[in-house]
């Protein structure tokens, strides 16, 4: 994903811990707002069985004689193809995208660290090799990538994971390896190599710890744009498969009927929006608060 | 300077020959047989066995990759499954359909994004900026498939106002049939003076481009306003204002023209990105790119040409990447000495 870097900030007057986060809260409604809504579906996800109103209907059920009915007090968002309950659905749905981006980050974050710290720390030919390996990983515009390769791979949600955390792990090496190169460079990691202290001991208390803020920005950031692609490969078909309550696939399956029934697809498309507005809001608040200064363009 | 752009074109050579390799690597992660999917469902041993040799799977991984080598370099980039065509051929028509609507996409998303950025810089935190903030996040937030559907549905199904799919009316075929010369249908249209027929192209690109424009504009207009905000602070900028110039000017001439170069960068990059997002999107609107190509090949799962344009997009990419970085080393020399 590309980000915009952030204006400089202005230097503000030193104050208490809690009365300066509540002041950058304050001055940043766009950040409070996304974070009450991501807690908010994280709520919902959790619970998906209480405040669905039909819970059988998340999987294979079906109703043929409540097939695609409008919206109405029984059904809030309608009834799918199959006469599930699209309410029910969406609210399953939460689910499925969250946790998925969650294990593609976690996924990403295990193979980026480890080779952006030992290509910013050693540097030299180990710095060569990952970093043209990344190179040619970055060469492909992320979606294409996971895309070929949830192509190839038997489709379900656990290719289609892989398949993203492949394409995602390149960025948080090349971030990494910028920050550990530029620690590993100062004058203390320089005494500590004096003193006799192995290479892991180091990287392990010194390095990894000063390097890793604007990783923690950068996966916020990335938790909107992780289920953005997923969603848009569900949606190709190349992801969760029916009856799974995935939101990019009930857009999916809800376009063969969209002209005349127009609530299949409306409100999970809704929900991803949401989703995706709402983690992006709390990851551009976050690095404005936190990081104020790092951009990942060139 | 030389040095800096052959250091370049070199780094690029060989990021090129990795995305060939890790082309290669996938398609032979294909679980399954390729050579059974190629000899159809009721073919026997002997014919898969043929098959297999036909399509070289009986060679060892080394040769096979080195024949790929040769075969991408001379424009061999293997059959399609399902159109039965070589792959190149059917990229080469496709192709110019998807650069012209990733283009118009990119003119749209600068249009907008440009000026507010620029008005969210001018007044950093206020309420107009907080807005611009939020609807330049919505539009990276958006899954472009669903407004996609959405604007179909209201602009052509129930407002009428624009065409809901294809590339221009299918009745234009017959009295203003467009003559191909470049493949490019608005470039033919415009050349050969057929009007109707371009009338027809624009008003048909209107709400795709639309679509794929909502994620750049977004970035765009987020980049803007910071390197606008990075810049109005920097000495000539007071200069300038010293110099009794108007806030106006101040922005949108002196501030803006040193937030071109990232943002032309970030322009090149988004590209790539955007013919990815045709992938989405043109399906939907019937529009006859590498979308739509794409879109059928997952379909029907034709590995050769999902590979193909995947290959096709990784190259556009990296050459796109290449001129900027090269543009940009001309225009601001202090990039050669990083």
């Amino acid at each position: 994903m590309i980000e915009a870097p952030s204006p400089t900030a202005i230097p503000a007057p030193v104050l208490p811990r809690g009365q300066a986060l509540w002041r950058g809260l304050r001055a940043n409604p766009l950040l409070v707002a996304g974070g009450l809504t991501a807690v908010l579906i994280l709520v919902v996800a959790v619970a998906a069985p209480l405040l669905a109103p039909f819970p059988g209907d998340a999987g294979s059920a079906t109703h043929p004689f409540f097939v695609l009915r409008p919206p109405s007090a029984q059904h809030w968002f309608g009834t799918d193809q199959v006469g599930r309950d699209v309410l029910s659905r969406v609210i399953y749905g939460a689910r499925i995208s969250p946790l998925v981006a969650v294990i593609v980050l976690v996924i990403a974050c295990v193979i980026g660290i480890p080779l952006g710290i030992a290509a910013g720390y050693f540097g030299g030919w180990v710095d060569e090799v990952i970093m043209r390996v990344t190179d040619v990983f970055l060469a492909f515009p992320s979606l294409l990538l996971a895309l070929a390769l949830a192509a190839v791979l038997p489709t379900s949600l656990t290719s289609l994971t892989i398949a993203i955390a492949v394409t995602w792990w390149p960025w948080y090496t090349r971030l990494i390896r910028g920050q550990a190169a530029s620690v590993a460079g100062r004058p203390y990691i320089d005494s500590c190599r004096a003193l006799g202290i192995p290479a892991w001991r180091i990287i392990t208390r010194h390095v990894l710890p000063n390097s890793v803020t604007p990783l923690i920005v950068q996966v916020s950031l990335d938790v909107g744009g992780v289920i953005l692609t997923a969603s848009a490969l569900s949606f190709l078909g190349l992801g969760a498969q029916d009856p799974t309550p995935d939101w990019g696939l009930m857009v999916s399956e809800g376009q063969t009927y969209f002209t005349t029934d127009w609530w299949v697809v409306t409100f999970p498309g809704i929900a991803i929006l949401v989703t995706a507005f709402a983690f992006n809001l709390l990851g551009d608040g976050l690095r404005d608060l936190l990081d104020p200064k790092r951009s990942l363009l060139p | 300077m030389t040095g800096y752009v052959a250091r370049r074109v070199a780094l690029a050579a060989l990021v090129v020959a990795g995305v060939i390799i890790a082309t290669f690597v996938i398609a032979r992660v294909v679980p399954g047989d390729p050579a059974a999917t190629w000899a159809g469902p009721h073919a026997s041993a002997a014919q898969v066995a043929a098959a297999r040799r036909f399509l070289g799977l009986d060679r060892p991984p080394l040769v096979q990759l080195l024949a790929y080598f040769g075969g991408i370099l001379s424009g061999n980039w293997g059959l399609s499954i399902h159109t039965h065509q070589p792959v190149l051929s059917d990229i080469g028509t496709a192709a110019p359909a998807s650069l012209e609507l990733v283009t118009a996409a990119m003119i749209i998303a600068l249009a907008v994004a440009v000026p507010l950025g620029l008005v969210s810089a001018r007044w950093p935190g206020g309420l107009v900026d907080q807005a611009i903030r939020a609807v330049s996040i919505l539009g990276v937030s958006m899954p472009i498939f669903w407004m996609a559907l959405i604007l179909q549905l209201v602009f052509s199904q129930r407002l009428h106002v624009l065409p809901a799919a294809g590339e221009y009316s299918p009745g234009l075929l017959f009295s203003h049939p467009l003559a191909q010369r470049t493949g490019f249908s608005l470039i033919d249209a415009t050349i050969s003076g057929n009007w109707p027929m371009l009338g027809s192209i624009l008003v048909h690109l209107v709400l795709p481009a639309v679509v794929v424009a909502a994620y750049p504009a977004g970035l765009i207009a987020r980049m803007v306003r910071a390197q606008v905000l990075d810049t109005v602070s920097e000495t000539h900028i007071q200069m300038i204002r010293a110099l009794g110039f108007s806030e106006r000017t101040v922005y949108s001439r002196f501030a803006m023209k040193l937030a071109w170069n990232p943002v032309a960068a970030a322009v090149a990059l988004v590209f790539g990105y955007s013919l990815v997002n045709t992938f989405l999107v043109e399906a939907i609107f019937d529009w006859p790119g590498l979308g739509s190509y794409t879109a059928a090949s997952i379909a029907t799962l034709d590995t050769p040409a999902i590979l193909g344009v995947t290959l096709f997009i990784a190259l556009v990419y990296v050459a796109a990447n290449l001129a900027v970085d090269i543009i940009q080393s001309v225009l601001d020399p202090r990039i050669r000495l990083r």
